[in-house]
């Protein structure tokens, strides 16, 4: 069942650290971030750093490295490639699940509130814990699965059109902003597969060159599994690549009644 | 360990949009419509079956602001779920995923919905003429 409230351990009312902006600072902004640590047995809180920005990159990733460079660094968060294609730093920056490394200071009207992506145990800080995520992704069989022999000497072709149904799916890099952002999500993820796996579910689908499309339509024939979408359509709004797992959970549904007429 | 572990914040940080209010009033009016709706039509029939002064009650009742402000906002509730389950019949069929559209459509569920009630209660209080 949804629970709307968190549980007691996960209430953030620890006390938060304020680090000042620096002296002499003309343009700061202060980036209020949730922490939490396994090691104290507190619950989590938000601390409040003011930095200079003509001293800071433009991204909210600049600024995270900033802050535990120069002036905390116990602040914990995963990043790898700076340029939006890792998928490592996703988080909610001002109430939206994004990549820190692709998304502007900017872009953010007043305090930066950062937290981890929603709804999920925290392992540390920013850091949540994918294990599940990852579990479910692998339920979905994401590899080409045949049953005809391999082609001699040559990899089994397909048309330009046929590769491009894959437009639109293949970029998906895992990052989990759209599952992180779906309330559906939240309440079931336990059974849902949610909107980043149902979307890579759909690439397999959509692939001319896969054989086993029946068992994955019937793999997916869940009342939780797949059916748990109900549009709320957040996940194509976070989509830090601007896809749109809604609409390939729409086809998947199609597909399903399709077979079945 | 894992249990130990806290939940991070989800309803409480996520910015509302459109859409997502939309989805969630779906179900919300949907409640309304079935509990609400049910109880005050079988006030209705009860009392119109027990007695005239029940049925007096009741009508006193529904007469009164309140029972003009349950009206008003139990229409509201029928025309805002109609409206959104045509959406999402719509949606059904694999249309109105893309941003820009998926948005305006939620925004003219709203719409509709309050405009549709406004004409309810205009055909109600001055007739079709």
């Amino acid at each position: 069942m949804a629970e709307f409230a968190l549980p007691a351990n996960s209430k953030i009312t620890g006390k938060g650290i304020n680090y000042p902006a620096p002296a002499g600072a003309t343009r700061t902004r202060t980036f209020k971030i949730y922490r939490w640590s396994p090691d104290d047995g507190q619950n989590p809180r938000y601390d409040s750093y003011t930095i200079d920005l003509d001293k800071c990159g433009p991204m909210v990733l600049d600024a995270l490295i900033k802050i535990k460079s120069e002036l905390d660094p116990t602040l914990t968060f995963r990043r790898s490639c700076r340029e939006g294609i890792c998928g490592s730093c996703a988080m909610n920056i001002d109430g939206t699940n994004t990549l820190a490394c692709t998304m502007a200071i900017e872009d953010v009207k007043g305090d930066v509130q950062i937290t981890p992506l929603p709804h999920m145990h925290v392992v540390k800080d920013l850091v949540p814990d994918m294990t599940h995520f990852y579990a479910q992704y692998a339920s979905i069989k994401p590899w080409l699965q045949t049953v005809t022999p391999e082609p001699a000497l040559k990899e089994r072709s397909q048309s330009p059109e046929d590769r491009e149904k894959l437009d639109g799916l293949y970029e998906c890099i895992l990052c989990a902003c759209c599952s992180t952002s779906c309330p559906s999500y939240w309440w079931n993820s336990d059974r849902f597969l949610g909107p980043a796996i149902l979307l890579q579910a759909y690439r397999w689908l959509a692939d001319s060159r896969d054989e086993y499309t029946g068992e994955r339509l019937d793999a997916l024939e869940d009342p939780f599994r797949l059916y748990r979408c109900h549009t709320i359509m957040n996940c194509a709004n976070v989509c830090p690549k601007g896809l749109n797992p809604a609409k390939a959970i729409a086809e998947i549904k199609k597909m399903m009644v399709t077979r079945a007429v | 360990m894992a249990d130990s572990r806290p939940l991070s914040p989800h309803l409480s940080v996520f910015k509302w949009r459109v859409h997502m209010a939309t989805s969630i009033f779906h179900r919300v009016t949907g409640n309304a419509l079935a509990f609400g709706g049910l109880v005050l039509f079988t006030w209705w029939l009860a009392a119109a079956a027990t007695s005239r002064e029940a049925y007096e009650t009741f009508v006193s009742v529904a007469r009164s602001p309140i029972g003009w402000i349950v009206w008003v906002g139990l229409s509201w509730t029928f025309f805002h779920h109609l409206v959104s389950g045509v959406r999402h019949l719509l949606m059904d069929t694999g249309w109105g995923y893309e941003l820009g559209l998926a948005k305006s459509v939620a925004t003219i569920t709203w719409v509709m919905g309050l405009v549709l009630t406004g004409l309810f209660w205009a055909v109600y209080f001055y007739g079709l003429n």
